[in-house]
């Protein structure tokens, strides 16, 4: 098989980028719906106790101020997605090694740039890092990643429209989550039409593209997602008068709280104060 | 752009989701009365569009890429209260089911890229526009600079929120218990990529989109729904006449009141020409105007080399040959806001000259 040419690699390579990134998406929210059907210990809770209970616990972890009691907080939700069947290597690499790369590099300047007690010097650079700098840099990826960890879980453990269903059990708006349910619902198609557009102009380019071509190329195809999103939002309307739509959005809320659903909310509720009362 | 849970603390966090709840409140209220039951669908699929547009890579000078917001587009369409909403409800669903932003700091993400973001754009794109034709050359450039400026408003006001939580969150001993540098390091690493790839990436992807809206599908530059305002008034507005008649008649009382200045005592602080300077009598009143301090006894240098370089038309408000200093001041203030209602007529001139070459189809 011949070497690929380095230059028609760079030329497509924002083309092949957005499709990955599409099929990322698309993966991710399979991945999430198949996790959603496993039997664990989120799964067998009711849908709002589980969006109050880990809301609860992502609030503890951002007022917590000590790193004990933030990494405690992380090892519960190790704990709580390994008893709801989450993969852990999913997680790792989903949130762990994303989120240490990212917020690591953020985190990292910190160490210098930190007004306090000296702790090391950096060889070659000659750079005086501080207690100060590594403690506020563990606290900010440690806190980040136990946010993340939770907040993932939640997602992978529970299906969308249950989600969306708590949330409306909490008294957000009706018209909000209805349009949050719908959204989502149009994001998969559109992605799809997205992706085939690119897909199609990628088997028709040939010469290489210009900067300014491809720029252009971009923003054709979204102009072109944007008339057919608004026709699609047209018909969509439509649908909606003809199956009696005036207005008034009425969604369906048939969730029943059991005994265990009170020992779950219960649990975390006191996890989450005793977390924030340790770590304050 | 998408602040993760961890950055920003609880009440950081809880002031921005106050005002972005605000924000949505008001929004869903308007868009409401202007398109009724429509709302929902359109709304709806708009921030489905926005979040896959966020997701494209945009090719930027140099052979690097970047990711666009698409609020300057998400204005034109849907106006300001539509794409705060449509924006708000994208990056629920990116930080609810995708984990792209926390769940703590969603409020501070909505409030950053959805209503700044939003506004910016707006009135951007309503200044640079104004009334010019659809398919103008102008709605291009207003497209591009719309975008670059709404996503840097909404950089700044993202780095203003990280450089405050060291100064206002640390512990006894000095550590940032939230995200760690001060404005002045925030600031600057915020705005540098945004002044740069990001802001040509969403200068770039809003350009492009408003040309190819220009060619393709010039109505939704006219806004969907009668929701946008961006297409300029298309008949004439008697509101408007009203307030610019109120405008002139404030302009000409305040040139009536100008001889009032005749009245006023002394020499304005730090107005003095080098006669007043060399005057026993003034250089009296400098000193006792300027904290007893005594002014120099002689001119300074460079005033002196400097007070020679231009001499007024109308020395002191009054051309030499007046005599009136009553008459002078009026004399003034007429030759000056005559001057400016000139400058006003060639500017706007030149302004609806500019729009008239449209592009080639």
């Amino acid at each position: 098989m011949a070497e690929e040419d380095p230059s028609l690699v760079s030329r497509h390579s924002f083309l092949e980028s957005t499709l990955r990134g599409f099929t990322r998406a698309v993966s991710k929210a399979l991945l999430s719906e198949h996790a959603a059907t496993q039997s664990g210990l989120l799964q067998q809770l009711d849908p709002r106790v589980r969006v109050i209970g880990i809301l609860a616990l992502v609030i503890s972890v951002i007022v917590c101020r000590r790193l004990e009691a933030i990494a405690a907080l992380l090892l519960i939700a190790i704990a709580i997605a390994v008893a709801s069947r989450v993969s852990l290597s999913s997680l790792a690499k989903r949130v762990w090694l994303v989120i240490l790369g990212f917020s690591g590099m953020i985190a990292l300047p910190a160490l210098f740039l930190t007004p306090g007690e000296p702790l090391f010097t950096a060889p070659i650079l000659h750079l005086s890092a501080s207690v100060q700098g590594m403690r506020t840099a563990v606290l900010l990826v440690l806190r980040v990643e136990t946010a993340a960890t939770l907040t993932t879980v939640l997602v992978l453990s529970t299906a969308w429209t249950h989600i969306l269903k708590a949330l409306r059990s909490l008294h957000l708006p009706a018209e909000v989550v209805t349009m949050l349910a719908m959204t989502h619902r149009y994001v998969f198609l559109l992605i799809e039409t997205a992706n085939q557009m690119f897909e199609s102009r990628q088997s028709r380019t040939v010469g290489i593209l210009s900067g300014s071509e491809q720029r252009k190329m971009t923003a054709r195809t979204a102009g072109v997602l944007l008339s057919k999103s608004i026709e699609l939002s047209h018909e969509v309307y439509l649908a909606m008068l003809s199956r009696g739509f005036r207005g008034e959005v009425r969604l369906l809320t048939d969730f029943h709280l059991r005994s265990r659903d009170y020992v779950g909310l219960t649990a975390f509720i006191f996890t989450s104060f005793l977390a924030v009362w340790i770590g304050r | 752009m998408h602040i993760p849970d961890g950055y920003l603390s609880p009440s950081t966090c809880a002031t921005l989701y106050l005002f972005a709840a605000s924000g949505w409140y008001a929004a869903l209220k308007r868009i409401k009365q202007l398109l009724a039951t429509r709302a929902i669908p359109l709304i709806s699929v708009f921030a489905a569009f926005s979040f896959v547009v966020m997701m494209f890579n945009v090719p930027l000078p140099g052979g690097t890429t970047g990711h666009a917001l698409g609020v300057g587009v998400a204005v034109i369409v849907l106006g300001p209260w539509g794409s705060m909403l449509a924006i708000s409800i994208a990056l629920a669903i990116q930080a609810l089911f995708f984990g792209d932003g926390g769940i703590t700091t969603l409020g501070a993400n909505c409030f950053n890229m959805a209503i700044v973001g939003s506004f910016t754009a707006y009135a951007v794109y309503r200044m640079i526009a104004a009334n010019s034709q659809l398919n103008s050359r102008r709605r291009v450039l207003a497209g591009a600079v719309a975008g670059y400026v709404s996503i840097n408003a909404a950089a700044f006001v993202t780095a203003i929120e990280f450089g405050i939580q060291p100064t206002l969150f640390h512990d006894a001993s000095g550590t940032p218990l939230y995200a760690p540098y001060p404005l002045h390091v925030a600031i600057p690493a915020m705005m540098i990529g945004h002044l740069t790839f990001a802001g040509l990436a969403e200068a770039a992807i809003s350009a492009g989109m408003v040309s190819y809206l220009q060619q393709a599908d010039l109505g939704l530059l006219r806004g969907v729904g009668g929701l946008a305002q961006t297409a300029g008034p298309t008949i004439a507005d008697p509101h408007a006449e009203r307030s610019q008649r109120r405008l002139w008649w404030a302009v000409a009382l305040l040139m009536l009141c100008t001889p009032l200045g005749i009245l006023a005592a002394g020499t304005a602080w730090g107005e003095w020409s080098s006669a007043d300077l060399m005057n026993p009598h003034t250089q009296e009143q400098i000193g006792a105007a300027s904290g007893n301090h005594a002014p120099p006894s002689s001119v300074p240098a460079g005033i002196q080399k400097l007070s020679t370089l231009w001499t007024a038309p109308f020395p002191g408000y009054a051309p030499r040959f007046i005599k009136s200093p009553v008459f002078g001041y009026l004399l003034s203030a007429m030759f000056g806001v005559g001057f400016f209602v000139l400058a006003s007529l060639v500017g706007g001139v030149i302004a609806r000259k500019w729009p008239r070459r449209t592009l080639r189809s």
